[in-house]
């Protein structure tokens, strides 16, 4: 997988695709990115699952924190992974241990390990990163265009009429709309130079 | 990337606007409204908390003006945009997302009238201080720089005498120095020029002007080229540092790369208030629908009429970048290959009362202070959008006595001529 730009389809696919997500790094403090994203694909349906050691106790929008994956005990889609480059690959390496393996390794904006992604991949594991599946869904959905963020989508197609005013489909017909190569040039320049 | 990617026309057509999925409304609707009602108290809060997509408030945004903003940041190759009320409340929201009081920003001397007279007063009253640079000198931008430096600010196009700047070279200059460069693209609009391409940070439009393309609907647009690193160094606290505004958040490491657009957004347009009118948009958004059709004939036009001036007895000299003997033929070659813009200047032999004569004489040219309208219009520039500046700086900035601006609309070009045949001879 080429993981400086990724086709819609492989995107939805995998949002389509998984139930349960555990988030590795979610945050109790609303004003995190982690806590954004884990409230937005909760309400979306998701079946979150909060991971962070240091928050054992305690619960998250009323799921309570686990220490680590291994600690779960039940099978899970995607991992979501909510911390720096340079404390991927732990993280990575327990999510193999797994059994059943998750489908899907996501690192969020900002995080990236090729090694880290080779290693998952190698054994079937669909992997994206320095993506926000909060801003991707939002993106494919349009509803990201309120904010007037380039969907990088277009459509002639109806959506689905919205339910509790949200423009929620994830399949609604779309063909590629305007590029980001600059913005995708400067963060593959800024993952070079580190 | 397996997607396709859709022409420029495709886009201007089709970014942004999807059929309005309640009534099937195949045209973007006009979302007259001031506000949006929420579905329960945690959905209000978590719209005010910037954790959910969403309408609050049309100062903040409105469902026609993003369908606007999705367009033209598709069309610049931007990853978001915010439309606000005109090109200067765009340039207000910009440096105040960059600028803290006694910084400076370089700006090149060559500008609109209207922004060399915010930049150098209404700025100054905020603290924010420019400091002027040659275009057509790259090594006076290297010059200017200082570490209290935020911001390098140019036209790819330049008012008032349709000049081309050499954006990649300033670029160099901006990137070096760590500093966004910011286009303003009125003048050339995508279809000429997507600065983005050259190395722009940031584009701000007037879209008053050809964007929207008929001279009926002020409107400004920033878009956000998500390629400026905001993070380093706390230079740009409105972005890296955690926000009083919405309880410590941090808006780069929250919204990535649009980050800016959200800054501009929810520190620029919602506490400073400039919004777009939704019907505005509208118009605007219809305008640019048709934008490639009327910007390759503004330009074929231009070039026309700049061909019968330069050959024309009256006439002193005629400056227009598409013309093969002009100074900024080279550049425009690069940066504008399909054409060179609509808007020049030309000097006529009998000075200032020639000018003078002239703009009285014509009928079909409107004399008015706007560019980039379907209709051709004339301007004596040093009694009207420059006249505030000092004879010295008026000359400097292209607008001196004797210079006339021309912005060449889509009427057919054997008509223009005619016109100024019979004003230049009579």
């Amino acid at each position: 997988m080429n993981h400086d730009a990724y086709p819609d389809n492989y995107i939805r696919g995998i949002l389509n695709s998984v139930k349960s997500i555990a988030m590795v790094g979610a945050s109790p403090v609303n004003v995190r990115p982690s806590y954004f994203a884990f409230k937005y694909l909760a309400q979306r349906g998701y079946d979150m699952i909060p991971v962070n050691p240091g928050h054992v106790g305690k619960e998250l929008l009323g799921k309570p924190f686990i220490a680590s994956l291994s600690d779960i005990g039940r099978p899970i889609d995607m991992i979501d992974i909510f911390r720096n480059s340079s404390h991927i690959m732990p993280v990575v390496e327990e999510a193999l241990t797994l059994d059943p393996l998750p489908k899907v390794i996501w690192m969020q904006l900002g995080a990236r390990d090729d090694a880290a992604a080779l290693k998952a991949e190698s054994v079937g594991i669909k992997v994206v990163m320095n993506r926000c599946p909060k801003i991707e869904y939002g993106r494919l959905s349009s509803e990201i265009s309120w904010m007037g963020v380039n969907s990088r989508t277009l459509s002639s197609k109806r959506a689905p009429v919205p339910t509790q005013g949200m423009r929620l489909s994830l399949n609604r017909m779309s063909v590629g709309g305007g590029d980001t190569a600059a913005s995708d040039r400067a963060a593959k320049n800024k993952t070079e130079q580190s | 990337m397996s997607d396709r990617l859709p022409g420029f026309s495709t886009l201007a057509v089709h970014a942004g606007a999807q059929p309005d999925p309640t009534t099937g409304a195949r045209a973007t609707p006009i979302y007259q409204t001031t506000s949006f009602v929420f579905n329960d108290a945690d959905h209000a809060a978590s719209l005010f908390g910037l954790q959910a997509f969403g309408n609050i408030y049309t100062r903040i945004g409105n469902p026609t003006n993003a369908v606007l903003e999705e367009r033209v940041a598709a069309l610049e190759g931007g990853t978001a945009a915010l439309a606000v009320a005109s090109g200067h409340a765009a340039q207000v929201v910009i440096l105040q997302q960059l600028l803290q009081p006694g910084d400076e920003f370089i700006a090149a001397r060559k500008l609109y009238g209207g922004s060399i007279n915010q930049f150098t007063h209404a700025f100054k009253s905020f603290g924010w201080n420019v400091v002027w640079a040659d275009p057509d000198d790259i090594a006076s931008f290297e010059r200017a720089v200082t570490p209290r430096t935020k911001a390098i600010f140019i036209e790819s196009i330049a008012n008032p005498a349709g000049s081309i700047t050499d954006i990649e070279a300033i670029s160099t200059v901006a990137r070096k120095a760590g500093v966004p460069l910011i286009v303003d693209n009125t003048l050339a609009s995508p279809y000429l020029i997507r600065p983005i391409d050259h190395g722009a940070d940031i584009v701000v439009h007037s879209l008053t002007k050809f964007l929207g393309g008929h001279g009926n609907s002020l409107g400004g647009i920033i878009v956000d080229a998500g390629t400026f690193d905001w993070s380093t160094g706390g230079k740009y606290p409105m972005l890296s540092e955690p926000r009083p505004e919405y309880h410590g958040i941090r808006l780069q490491e929250t919204f990535g790369n649009f980050a800016f657009a959200i800054a501009c957004r929810v520190l620029g347009l919602r506490d400073l208030g400039p919004a777009l009118s939704p019907f505005n948009a509208f118009m605007i958004l219809t305008g640019i629908e048709t934008l490639p059709l009327r910007m390759q004939k503004h330009c074929d036009n231009a070039k026309a009429v700049a061909e019968f001036l330069a050959g024309h007895p009256a006439v002193a000299s005629v400056n227009y970048a598409g013309l093969a003997s002009d100074k900024y033929n080279q550049l425009a070659r690069k940066y504008a290959p399909k054409g060179a813009g609509a808007v020049f200047t030309f000097s006529l032999k009998g000075g200032y009362d020639a000018g003078v004569s002239l703009v009285s004489k014509l009928q079909l040219f409107s004399h008015l202070a706007n560019v980039g309208d379907t209709r051709s219009l004339v301007i004596h520039p040093a009694s009207t959008t420059h006249s505030q500046l000092d004879d010295a700086a008026k000359v400097k900035s292209g607008a001196g006595p004797d210079v006339v601006r021309l912005s060449i609309g889509i009427e057919d070009k054997e008509d223009l001529i005619a016109d100024l045949e019979q004003a230049l001879g009579a």
